[in-house]
C-alpha cells in the first residue's frame, strides 16, 4: 500500500496547489468586483467600504487560507453579485455538465470501438484507410465550429433537432435527450478520433499475441476473436486516455454549453467571469480542477486494478 | 552518423514520392495564408473593421468574394486580418512555452534530482487545470489583447513543452558524446548548449508545428467565448460567434471562417505529422 499512500500525497500536494494558484491568478490579476458592483461614478469611500465588507482588504494568504478552511467543510462562500451560495450553484448545474459529458463519451466510444475492430480486420484496406483520414479530418475540427455546421445541418436544413436550449428531465426523457443531442454529438464527434487511434494501434499488438493464434487455430470466426480475446487485453490504454481527455471534455463542454444554452457548470463559469465574480470563479474552477485531478487519480488506479502487470512494477519501486 | 543510418531507414521504408505528392496541398494552403496575413496591408484590401450597414449579410459576389459580415464588413479582409491575428498568437505563444517550457524541461532532465521533482510537480500543477478554463481565467483578468492571449496560451503551452523537452534530454544526457564533453572538462552549460540542444532542436521543432494548430483552436475557441482578441480586430474565431447569430438567414457569416479555419488546421496537422514520422520514427515525442 505504500505507492497508494504516495499517490494520495500527491492528489493532496496537487489540489493544494491547484486551489493557490487559482486563488492567486483570480486575485492577484487586475478586475475589482467593488467597482464592477457599484459602477464607475462610485467614491473611493464607497468602494473602501464594500472591499471591507466583501473582506477584499486583508491580504490574500490570509484570504486563501480561510478560503480553503471553509472549502474543506463544503462551503464555498457566496456570489458576490447575487449572494448565491457557490456550492448551491455549481450543485444545480452539475447534472447538465455530466450529462452532457457521459452522453459525449457513449457516443465517441459507441463510434471508436466498432471502428476500431472494423480497421484491424484488414490492416491498411480501403476500410482501414477511410476511417483513418474521417478520423484526421474529425481531429482537425474546433468543437465550436462542428457545433455550428452541427447546428446548421440538423436544426435550420434539416429542422429535426433544436438548435438551443435545455429541456430538464421533468419535461420528458425525449425531450431532454433530444436537446442534448448536438451537444454531445458536438464533443462525441471529434473525441472518437483519439480513442479509435489509441484502440486501433493496441489492438494491432495484441493480434500477434500466442493466444490469438491459438484462438485462431481452434477455427474460431474471426468476431469472436475480435471481441472476446483481442478487445479486452487491448482496452487499457483506452481507459488510460478515456481519463487523460476529460480535461478537454471539461474545456469543451464550457464552449459547447455557450453554444447549445445548456445551464451547466461551464456557463456558469463564463458568467462569473464576464460579471468579475471573483469568488464564483475562485469556486468553479477550483471544482472542476479537483473534479479533474480526482477523476485522473481514479483512473490511474482503476488501470492498475485492471492490469496485474501494472500494479506489480508499481509495488516494486 | 545515427542520425543519418535513421533517416536512411525512413527513406528505404516509405517511398519517397509519396511525401511529395501529398505535402503539395496543405504546405500550398499554409503558404498561402501566411502569404496573405503577411501583405494584408499592400494588396489593396478593403478595411476589416469598415462598416457597410446597408449591405449587410451580403452573399459572395464579385464585389466581395466572400460576402460581408453581420456588419457590412468585407469577409474576405476580415478572413486575411484574422489570418494575422491567428498567426501571430500560433506562432508565438508556443515560442514562449518553449523558451520557458524548454529552459524547465533541460534543466530537470539533464540534472535530476531535486530540480527534476520541482519541475515534475510544477508541470503536475499546470496540468491539473483543464486547459482552456486556466486561459480563461487568465485573460479575463489579465485583459483581453493580442498579447495577453498569446501570453496566457503560451503558459499554457509550457508544460506539454518541458515535457516533450525533459523526455528527449533524459535520453540524450547518457550519451558517449556527453560524457566525452565531460572528461574533457567542459561545463554543465557548454554540454546543455552544445551537445544537448542541437538534438532537441528537431523534435522540439515538430512539437512546434503541432503546437502552432493546437493554439490556433484555442486562439479560436477564446475568441469565440468574447474572451479573446477584442472586437473590432478580426479573429476567425470571432468571426464564427458573429456568424453563428445569423446561421438561418446568412449561413456564409459563419461557415467561411469555419472552412478557412478547418483547411489550415488540417494542413497544419498533416505538415506536422510529416515532420513528427521524419524526426522520430516511432512517434514518442509527444
Amino acid at each position: 500500500m505504500h505507492w497508494l499512500a504516495r499517490q494520495m500525497l500527491r492528489l493532496v500536494v496537487v489540489l493544494f496547489c491547484v486551489t493557490l494558484l487559482t486563488f492567486v491568478i483570480v486575485n492577484i490579476l487586475p478586475g475589482d468586483i467593488a467597482i464592477v458592483i457599484l459602477g464607475t461614478l462610485a467614491t473611493p469611500q464607497d468602494i473602501a467600504g464594500l472591499r471591507a465588507d466583501l473582506g477584499l482588504d486583508r491580504p490574500m494568504l490570509v484570504r486563501y487560507f480561510d478560503w480553503l478552511g471553509s472549502a474543506l467543510t463544503g462551503d464555498l462562500g457566496r456570489s458576490y453579485r447575487n449572494g448565491e451560495p457557490v456550492v448551491q450553484a455549481i450543485v444545480d448545474r452539475l447534472p447538465v455538465s455530466l450529462q452532457l459529458m457521459v452522453m459525449a463519451q457513449v457516443i465517441a466510444l459507441g463510434i471508436a470501438i466498432p471502428v476500431a475492430l472494423l480497421s484491424v480486420r484488414r490492416p491498411g484496406g480501403i476500410f482501414d484507410r477511410i476511417s483513418a483520414s474521417a478520423a484526421f479530418g474529425f481531429l482537425a475540427m474546433p468543437n465550436f465550429m462542428l457545433g455550428i455546421v452541427l447546428i446548421y445541418l440538423f436544426s435550420i436544413t434539416f429542422d429535426l433537432l433544436p438548435a438551443t436550449g435545455f429541456s430538464p428531465m421533468s419535461e420528458g426523457l425525449w425531450e431532454n435527450i433530444e436537446s442534448m443531442i448536438l451537444p454531445s454529438l458536438t464533443l462525441g464527434l471529434i473525441e472518437w478520433t483519439v480513442l479509435m487511434r489509441v484502440l486501433r494501434s493496441d489492438l494491432l499488438t495484441t493480434l500477434k499475441e500466442d493466444f490469438i493464434l491459438l484462438a485462431r487455430a481452434k477455427g474460431l470466426p474471426q468476431w469472436r476473436v475480435l471481441l472476446q480475446h483481442a478487445l479486452r487485453p487491448s482496452s487499457f490504454t483506452l481507459i488510460t486516455i478515456l481519463g487523460l481527455n476529460i480535461g478537454g471534455l471539461i474545456g469543451g463542454a464550457v464552449i459547447v454549453e455557450q453554444i447549445f444554452a445548456l445551464p451547466g457548470v461551464g456557463r456558469l463559469l463564463l458568467g462569473g467571469i464576464f460579471n468579475r465574480d471573483l469568488i464564483l470563479v475562485q469556486g468553479t474552477v477550483s471544482f472542476i480542477a479537483a473534479g479533474f485531478v480526482v477523476v485522473n487519480f481514479l483512473v490511474d488506479m482503476l488501470y492498475a486494478v485492471l492490469d496485474p502487470r501494472v500494479r506489480y512494477a508499481r509495488f516494486r519501486n | 552518423m545515427h542520425a543519418s543510418a535513421t533517416k536512411g531507414a525512413i527513406a528505404a521504408a516509405r517511398p519517397r514520392r509519396r511525401w511529395h505528392w501529398a505535402l503539395v496541398l496543405p504546405l500550398g494552403w499554409v503558404t498561402l495564408v501566411a502569404f496573405l496575413a503577411i501583405t494584408a496591408d499592400w494588396i489593396g484590401l478593403p478595411d476589416p473593421a469598415a462598416q457597410e450597414l446597408i449591405l449587410r449579410r451580403k452573399p459572395p459576389s464579385a464585389e466581395y468574394l466572400l460576402g460581408t459580415d453581420n456588419l457590412g464588413r468585407d469577409m474576405l479582409s476580415r478572413i486575411i486580418y484574422g489570418a494575422r491575428t491567428s498567426l501571430i498568437v500560433g506562432i508565438c505563444a508556443p515560442f514562449l512555452g518553449f523558451l520557458v517550457g524548454g529552459a524547465i524541461g533541460i534543466s530537470a532532465g539533464y540534472f535530476r534530482g531535486k530540480i527534476d521533482l520541482l519541475a515534475v510537480g510544477f508541470i503536475d500543477v499546470l496540468l491539473a487545470f483543464p486547459a482552456l478554463v486556466l486561459a480563461l481565467t487568465f485573460t479575463a483578468y489579465l485583459g483581453q489583447s493580442l498579447f495577453n492571449v498569446t501570453l496566457a496560451l503560451g503558459i499554457l503551452s509550457i508544460p506539454a513543452a518541458a515535457r516533450v523537452s525533459r523526455a528527449n534530454t533524459l535520453a540524450w544526457a547518457n550519451r558517449d558524446f556527453v560524457l566525452a564533453a565531460r572528461t574533457i572538462g567542459a561545463s554543465n552549460w557548454r554540454i546543455l548548449t552544445r551537445e544537448i540542444l542541437p538534438n532537441l532542436l528537431p523534435p522540439m521543432f515538430a512539437f512546434w508545428l503541432v503546437a502552432i494548430s493546437v493554439i490556433i483552436v484555442a486562439e479560436g475557441a477564446l475568441s469565440f467565448l468574447g474572451l479573446g482578441i477584442p472586437a473590432p480586430q478580426p479573429s476567425w474565431g470571432g468571426m464564427i460567434a458573429d456568424g453563428r447569430e445569423a446561421l438561418d438567414v446568412a449561413p456564409h457569416t459563419a461557415l467561411i471562417p469555419a472552412a478557412v479555419m478547418f483547411a489550415t488546421v488540417l494542413s497544419l496537422n498533416f505538415l506536422g505529422d510529416t515532420v513528427r514520422n521524419m524526426v522520430d520514427p516511432r512517434r514518442s515525442a509527444l
